[in-house]
């Protein structure tokens, strides 16, 4: 292991500053012959909800120029099944494994926060206040600042470890819903969540996955995402999770130049299931090239 | 257990206008494959286009470590793909998905287009155990079909032409070979193909096993964007849980 690529977000110490993003890793176990998971700085698992989720239609994917739009709409086994059967069987796999906690009302959110809060070996919670697929629920509360702020005070009721709140771009001013995030009590943020986009079908006329709309990610989101992260960084007094278009370790750096203290790679590890892997050696050979003692030296440098 | 691997392109061959066939060579022994199981292919080089191409497999040689795939050219990665030289490297994940069944005594292999890629290997799994099955194979026209004189070695072989430039004129589902007692139906082709397919055989009253080909991105249950709706569980992945289903499990079979 290389000291250099240790990082921290608030009391989350990671081994390197690699996380693995919502919905792109399923429970760890889908790539474990792909990549050894305790080799991760963690890694974040599937949306979680108060209840089981079908979630939407098929089709729910559309590939676009350097990205695809998804429609997965949280389909998930709910907060107990979770709790029940798949906690057990991850829970040694790595110290920082995060539960991605959604919901569509302020009920559920909670109940969700305060079971994972019961298990021992999960330090953390993200927030996803930002989900663009769901018509109930996600997507409202992240893109107005009164909801965001209750919201994630009614769960900092009742969750009492780390609290990561992740952002959506959709929305006008990102740097307003940060502050606000920070004043309810999030103990960092992460973002971004995949931008609303849609995909049409010229020759059947018609749009390519069932919901019509879904959420871009990819590549192609990258110049927005590293945007955002400058702008709330440098408005914000906690750690910043940079998400979005994370291909290689060169992208990494770039996030943690403009402010992220960590990175979650999402779309990247369908492309190649070991990504991760790469990603954490090309790191250490940049820091010797760069001869940096610590990789945090870069955050926020930019 | 599967696996993410370089294999060398061993050989490239045109079968038709449409397809050519690819074989990929591993420098080591090849894990058990099951018929019916894919592999999952990086096309580099295509902007729009950065997932990995899910292609049936359509044979296995374990003594040269070879699998052979079959793939038509259907849009911008399949097309980059068939630019492929031999000697050349190509990132593979495989073995992925499950099986069709092996085990029964009397099937019926029904493949519509470049569906019918995967029904060698199954025909040869059953011939290498004393059952020799029958394949229906249909297309549009005989320039369609590929590899006949293959299949032939290993199974009784049909068609079913639009045009009737070989075998009966008509769809599968016409075809006289369907009147024969099979113990099940395993098929793979355009759905609305499987889907008469899996009508004939309730009416037969025997199982359909029927080969998905939705949308994948990870390929491995991770991602859950290859759901098919099913009547016991819900939204499944076809990836994992397929791409092999009992088409009494579909909901929109
Ligand atoms: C398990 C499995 C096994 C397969 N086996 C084989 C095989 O053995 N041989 C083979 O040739 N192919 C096989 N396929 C299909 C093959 O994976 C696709 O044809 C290929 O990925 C197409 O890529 P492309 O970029 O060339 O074409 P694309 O341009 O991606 O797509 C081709 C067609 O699909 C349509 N399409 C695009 N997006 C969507 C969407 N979201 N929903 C529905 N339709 C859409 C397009 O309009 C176009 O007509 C298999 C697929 C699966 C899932
Ligand atoms: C198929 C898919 C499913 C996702 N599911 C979730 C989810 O359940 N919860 C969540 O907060 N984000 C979810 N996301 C968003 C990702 O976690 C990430 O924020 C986004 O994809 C941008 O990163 P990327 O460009 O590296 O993929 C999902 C993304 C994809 C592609
Ligand atoms: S393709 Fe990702 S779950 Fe099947």
């Amino acid at each position: 292991m290389d000291k250099r690529l240790n990082t921290t977000v608030g009391s989350l110490k990671l081994k390197n500053p690699l996380l693995t993003a919502s919905g792109t890793f399923g429970f760890g176990t889908e790539y474990e012959d792909f990549i050894d998971l305790n080799s991760l700085g963690g890694f974040i698992v599937k949306g979680t909800t108060g209840e089981k989720r079908e979630g939407n239609p098929y089709p729910r994917l559309a590939e676009t120029p350097s990205g695809m739009i998804n429609a997965v709409g949280l389909q998930n086994k709910g907060v107990e099944y979770f709790c029940n059967n798949i906690y057990p069987q991850i829970k040694d796999k790595n110290p920082n494994i995060i539960v991605n906690v959604s919901g569509s009302s302020i009920e559920e959110y909670c109940k969700v926060a305060s079971l994972i809060n019961d298990l021992p070996s999960i330090p953390a919670i993200e927030l996803n206040i930002s989900c663009p697929n769901v018509k109930k629920g996600g997507m409202g509360f992240g893109v107005n600042k009164d909801m965001a702020k209750e919201v994630i005070t009614e769960v900092r009721k009742v969750y009492k470890k780390h609290l990561i709140v992740k952002l959506t771009p959709n929305v006008t001013n990102i740097i307003e819903i940060a502050q606000a995030a920070e004043l309810a009590g999030a103990d960092s943020l992460s973002l971004i969540n995949t931008i609303l986009a849609m995909a049409v079908d010229a020759e059947k006329q018609k749009p390519l996955i069932s919901t019509i709309t879904g959420g871009l990610s990819g590549p192609a989101i990258k110049p927005i995402a590293l945007r955002c992260v400058w702008q709330v960084s440098h408005n914000v007094n906690i750690p910043v999770i940079g998400i979005g278009g994370i291909m290689n370790a060169r992208d990494v750096v770039e996030f943690m130049l403009v402010g992220a203290s960590a990175v979650e790679i999402g779309t990247a590890n369908f492309i190649n299931p070991s990504v991760c892997t790469q990603i954490i050696k090309d790191l250490s050979d940049y820091c010797d090239r760069h001869k940096l003692n610590s990789i945090t030296e870069l955050i926020g440098k930019i | 257990m599967k696996y993410q691997k370089e294999l060398v392109v061993f050989k490239k061959e045109k079968l038709n206008p449409a397809c050519f066939l690819l074989e990929l060579k591993s420098e080591e022994p090849l894990c058990e494959i099951l018929p019916g199981q894919f592999v999952n292919i990086l096309v580099k080089g295509v902007a729009e286009r950065l997932l990995r191409r899910p292609i049936s497999i359509h044979d296995v040689d374990y003594k040269t470590n070879i699998i052979s795939l079959v793939v038509q050219k259907a849009g911008l990665a399949t097309e980059k793909l068939s630019l492929i030289n031999e000697g050349d490297k190509l990132d593979v994940v495989f073995p992925l998905g499950n099986s069709f069944p092996t085990e029964e005594n009397h099937p019926l292999l029904i493949g519509g287009g470049v569906g019918t890629a995967p029904l060698y290997y199954l025909a040869k799994t059953y011939y290498n155990k004393g059952i020799k099955p029958t394949v229906l194979i249909g297309a549009r026209t005989e320039d369609q079909l590929f590899l006949i004189d293959k299949y032939k070695t290993v199974a009784d072989v049909y068609f079913s032409t639009e045009d009737g430039s070989i075998g009966e004129k008509g769809l599968v589902t016409t075809n006289s070979i369907m009147n024969g007692s099979f113990s099940a139906i395993l098929t793979c082709g355009p759905t609305p193909m499987m889907k008469s397919v899996a009508d004939v055989a309730a009416k037969k009253q025997i199982p359909c096993f029927v080969s998905l080909e939705n949308r994948m991105a990870c390929g491995i249950g991770a991602c859950l964007c290859c759901v098919t709706d099913t009547k016991s569980e819900g939204n499944v992945c076809v990836c994992t849980n397929g791409a092999v289903f009992d088409s009494k499990e579909l909901c929109n079979m």
